[in-house]
């Protein structure tokens, strides 16, 4: 009883919904794990914003997708499950993004068509397909809010390193103090363009690997 | 004339579907193993591109843009917000009528890409092209240039690919590099190699 309530933590940590969550965020993470998804994980971490915006867009839409078509699942008839699960991740895909037209909509216009891809995101079709299918509403939820959230971490940080050492900015402020560039230092350009990220995306799945195989 | 050119060649090198834009990623890394299922699976591409984007331009000019529904005698609807949704439909149901069509007529080539045409519905390269055609606003002949010279640029990207990958069988890669990083920093350089056209003014 003691441990119970001394680490209430401990308790957490025993339960499913807790381990559906480590799992999509770290050790099935959706991106470097399961390879999904990839392509619009490297054409928006130009930017911290567009990466964040873009997170939170595929998070919403991979949790509300998986609630959807979890609640569904029992009318789905096998044979069309495909399309109806793609229609159900289209409809939510419109919302978002005539939300984000209506409140954000600079950084809408610097995302340009991909978040009109996230139909076609593997992660999204991935877990309606795998999990929502055969899981009751509320762990559906939670597993599409963990993969999107899994995802957006390695947008994050990939867009960290990128608009860091490739402009020397962080959500647009200048960082890097100006006696740097004076003494020499100079951005570096790559990082900018299109060989960077893959470059980038590179490296970071290596040290997640390396990371992960001491374990 | 020249315009069409310019376009060809961006859509092929400079500005190539995969390596500029990243779209197509997920089946390029998953087919590059092999040189024979790579060239399948990038002529399949073409093909398909080369027909859904015209069509998709059709409908969206015909139909969703703002102003287009005129000849219905409703000239202020505009339906462009269902393009996404149409424009997936429209490839899917393209990609499966040629997937009859081809398995009619020509049984070899069925045989040769019978397994990639289902693959392409989600191939994301094609509804992104479909969306950047609308973004550009292409003429209709721009839109027929694009869609076949992204369709090439990505079946390029995926066979140098999978010849780098032929080589790569005999490397020594650090343990947590192996598969997917190493492929990404390979495509990384790739890219490099691209983006040198984009000296070459035509």
């Amino acid at each position: 009883m003691n441990g119970v309530v001394a680490r209430p933590w401990a308790a957490v940590k025993r339960t499913a919904s807790y381990k559906e969550i480590v799992k999509a965020l770290w050790k099935a993470n959706p991106i470097s794990k399961q390879i999904l998804g990839i392509c619009s994980a490297l054409a928006v971490t130009v930017q911290l914003q567009t990466a964040v915006v873009m997170g939170l867009a595929l998070t919403l839409v991979v949790a509300c997708s998986n609630l959807t078509v979890s609640l569904l699942r029992a009318s789905i008839p096998r044979n069309i499950r495909i399309i109806v699960q793609v229609a159900v991740i289209a409809t939510l895909v419109i919302i978002a993004d005539e939300l984000l037209k209506a409140f954000l909509f600079e950084v809408s216009k610097q995302l340009s068509v991909f978040v009109g891809l996230i139909i076609t995101n593997c992660i999204v079709l991935g877990r309606t397909e795998a999990y929502a299918m055969n899981n009751p509403p509320g762990r559906a939820f939670l597993d599409g809010l963990a993969n999107g959230l899994g995802y957006s971490s390695v947008l994050i940080g990939v867009a960290f390193l990128r608009e860091l050492f490739g402009s020397g900015r962080l959500f647009g402020y200048p960082v890097i103090p100006e006696a740097f560039y004076a003494a020499g230092y100079v951005n570096n350009g790559l990082l900018v363009l299109a060989p960077g990220a893959f470059i980038m995306i590179g490296l970071f799945v290596w040290l997640e690997h390396s990371l992960l195989d001491k374990d | 004339m020249g315009n069409l050119i310019g376009i060809g060649v961006d859509s092929i090198f400079v500005g190539n579907i995969l390596l500029a834009y990243f779209l197509g990623m997920c089946s390029f890394l998953a087919v590059s193993r092999n040189i024979t299922t790579a060239a399948g699976l990038g002529v399949a591409v073409v093909f398909v591109m080369a027909l859904t984007t015209p069509a998709n331009w059709l409908i969206y000019h015909l139909l969703l843009a703002p102003g287009a529904l005129a000849w219905a005698g409703l000239p202020q609807a505009d339906l462009s917000f269902l393009k996404l949704i149409l424009f997936i439909a429209q490839i899917a149901a393209i990609v499966q009528i040629l997937e009859l069509i081809i398995d009619r007529y020509s049984p070899a080539l069925y045989t040769a890409l019978g397994v990639y045409l289902p693959l392409i519905t989600v191939n994301c390269a094609i509804l992104g092209v479909s969306l950047f055609m609308v973004e550009r606003a292409y003429s209709f002949a721009e839109t027929v240039v694009y869609g076949t010279g992204s369709g090439v640029g990505w079946c390029l990207a995926i066979l140098a690919m999978a010849a780098i990958n032929k080589k790569l069988r005999y490397a020594d890669v650090p343990k947590g590099l192996q598969g997917f990083g190493l492929s990404m920093i390979v495509t990384g350089l790739i890219a490099i190699g691209f983006m040198l056209f984009a000296g070459v003014s035509v």
